[in-house]
């Protein structure tokens, strides 16, 4: 029942996408974000959606599969379309009681639910095509300047990849334990806010229990392969970049100063 | 009181292109008192169809009937269901969630909505049906052992007072000793309180000592149903699903291609050493 929740899992496929330097995704994924707070024309935002379209297409990732990881943020888009609809100043349009839709509202609460799906859709195009562990390898190697300034940049991405490959695990478990104590007779359905609250009680316990297990065991595990953090430590398959990847940037230059420069005439 | 499957399937991940087809087309009986064992490969959809017996999991097709009502009828009581259904489920000692070992076994009872002395008193009964010392009660969960702890989360469905027991893998991951405890405890049960019991493995050897009846799961499908002397007499193609029968139908069996005129159908240990001394007359 809870494994539904598709949003941003790597979703296989053999696709150009899928193959590019994990690096270059991070780069165009936040590059492709900034976009979209570049342009603040409809003309641009038709140029981010025909981006993203083609990026979509070259995935092979169905759109479909994509749309329906996406049910989880409907709730929290609402919101803020809602907020900017009714509570943004201006010039009148519609009024209902005490609350009135203006122009300028209108304007940006469509901007802004244009801008976050799209900036979720992109995020996800990123995750559903790059393994968790390829993204902080990619991660990783991005952020590499930064040890001169002594931050832990392995220990952080490990981090971040053992916290990845634990989501899938917790979330079974999840669905595990809450199936044994439906078999108990327990309730996790109906009533209100604080009977619902207590009747989490028999599933938190045990799942913290278990990740606290898993996590020791992996420590151990670790440990006995004399795992001593990124000092020294090489890379079976090291990333570099191939001529795919070096095309990648220069359409996403283009794509970018393309951006910017209808942010100037439009 | 039986529990009717008719026509089950169960297919994971429908319309996604990495459907699997879990069950397909299980028809069973259960009818009450018997002591089953639901034996099969790892992913041969045991477990699956364990969770379709108390409607945890709603069939694909087919449907499910505990004494004679449809059990995802729109208004059927589930919690009722689940208190006669009573699963086990594997590691169960993983559920366990109260500051001590009473509490736990209260949470089932407790559910059902019956009075504290009520509750109590089956917590009791309960934790003495699977031979668990007074000195532990009122320790917290996690300090106990691992074959306690098991007893201590099979005890909480106990306390349920279920028709039919329902326990999946529940050797899994203990030593012989600890397993062999656990299953004599099985046994004894079912002989005070004449429950049915529904022992999931995939070991023979496991399940052969105690059940009356055997169903042998491959692929999703039911293969074989039918008494354990039957069902082991098809020794070859249960090795060909990845099983085996218990070691004494081999040594039997081969006794037998020696010449020595031994039943082959015997299925302990004891029963072995009996025919073996009728044979040669001692």
């Amino acid at each position: 029942m809870i494994r539904d929740i598709t949003l941003g899992q790597y979703y296989q496929a053999d696709s150009v996408i899928h193959r590019l330097d994990p690096r270059v995704k991070l780069v165009a994924t936040i590059g492709f974000i900034i976009s979209l707070f570049v342009v603040d024309s409809w003309v641009g935002y038709v140029v981010a959606a025909l981006f993203l379209a083609c990026m979509i297409k070259l995935s092979k990732v169905p759109f479909r599969y994509m749309v329906k990881g996406m049910r989880a943020i409907v709730f929290i888009l609402m919101i803020t379309v809602v907020f900017n609809l009714f509570l943004t100043p201006g010039e009148p349009l519609v009024t209902v009681w005490k609350l009135t839709i203006t122009k300028q509202g209108l304007r940006t609460a469509v901007m802004m639910a244009v801008r976050l799906s799209f900036l979720i859709v992109g995020s996800s195009l990123m995750t559903l095509t790059t393994t968790p562990n390829s993204l902080t390898d990619g991660m990783e190697k991005l952020m590499k300047p930064l040890k001169y300034v002594k931050v832990p940049v392995h220990e952080i991405a490990m981090m971040m990849s053992i916290a990845l490959r634990f989501i899938p695990i917790l979330l079974e478990e999840t669905d595990k334990i809450m199936k044994a104590q439906i078999a108990r007779g327990a309730d996790f359905e109906s009533g209100n806010l604080i009977k619902k609250a207590k009747a989490m009680v028999p599933l938190l316990v045990p799942l913290f229990i278990s990740a606290f297990r898993r996590a020791n065991d992996l420590a151990m595990a670790m440990e006995a392969r004399c795992y001593r953090g990124g000092e020294h430590r090489t890379k079976m398959k090291p990333l570099c970049y191939h001529a795919a990847d070096r095309i990648a940037y220069c359409v996403l230059l283009v794509y970018f100063a393309g951006c910017v420069a209808i942010r100037i005439f439009f | 009181m039986s529990l009717i499957l008719d026509h089950v399937n169960y297919v994971y991940g429908e319309d996604t292109a990495l459907a699997v087809h879990a069950l397909k087309d299980v028809n069973l009986v259960i009818p009450d008192g018997q002591f089953i064992g639901l034996i099969g490969h790892t992913g041969s959809g045991k477990s699956t169809l364990v969770q379709h017996l108390n409607g945890l999991m709603k069939p694909t097709s087919g449907a499910v009937y505990f004494n004679g009502e449809d059990i995802h009828e729109k208004d059927y009581d589930k919690k009722q269901l689940r208190s006669k259904v009573g699963l086990v489920f594997q590691y169960p000692e993983h559920q366990l969630f109260e500051i001590d070992v009473f509490k736990d076994v209260c949470f089932g009872p407790k559910n059902l909505g019956l009075s504290q002395k009520e509750v109590e008193l089956r917590a009791y009964a309960a934790l003495k049906q699977v031979g668990l010392e007074d000195e532990y009660f009122y320790q917290s969960p996690f300090d106990l052992s691992g074959g306690q702890k098991r007893r201590v989360a099979i005890a909480g469905v106990l306390a349920m007072k279920p028709d039919i027991l329902v326990l999946d893998e529940p050797t899994a991951g203990l030593d012989p000793k600890g397993r062999d405890e656990i299953l004599d405890q099985i046994a004894k049960l079912k002989e005070e309180t004449g429950i049915t019991v529904i022992l999931v493995s995939h070991s023979m050897e496991d399940v052969a000592k105690y059940v009356e009846r055997i169903i042998v799961m491959n692929q999703g499908s039911v293969l074989y149903d039918d008494v354990p002397r039957e069902v082991f007499k098809h020794y070859k193609e249960l090795e060909q699903v990845g099983l085996a029968a218990p070691q004494v139908t081999y040594i039997m069996q081969a006794l037998k291609k020696r010449g020595m005129p031994v039943d082959t159908a015997v299925t302990t240990i004891a029963e072995a050493k009996q025919e073996i001394l009728r044979v040669l007359h001692r």
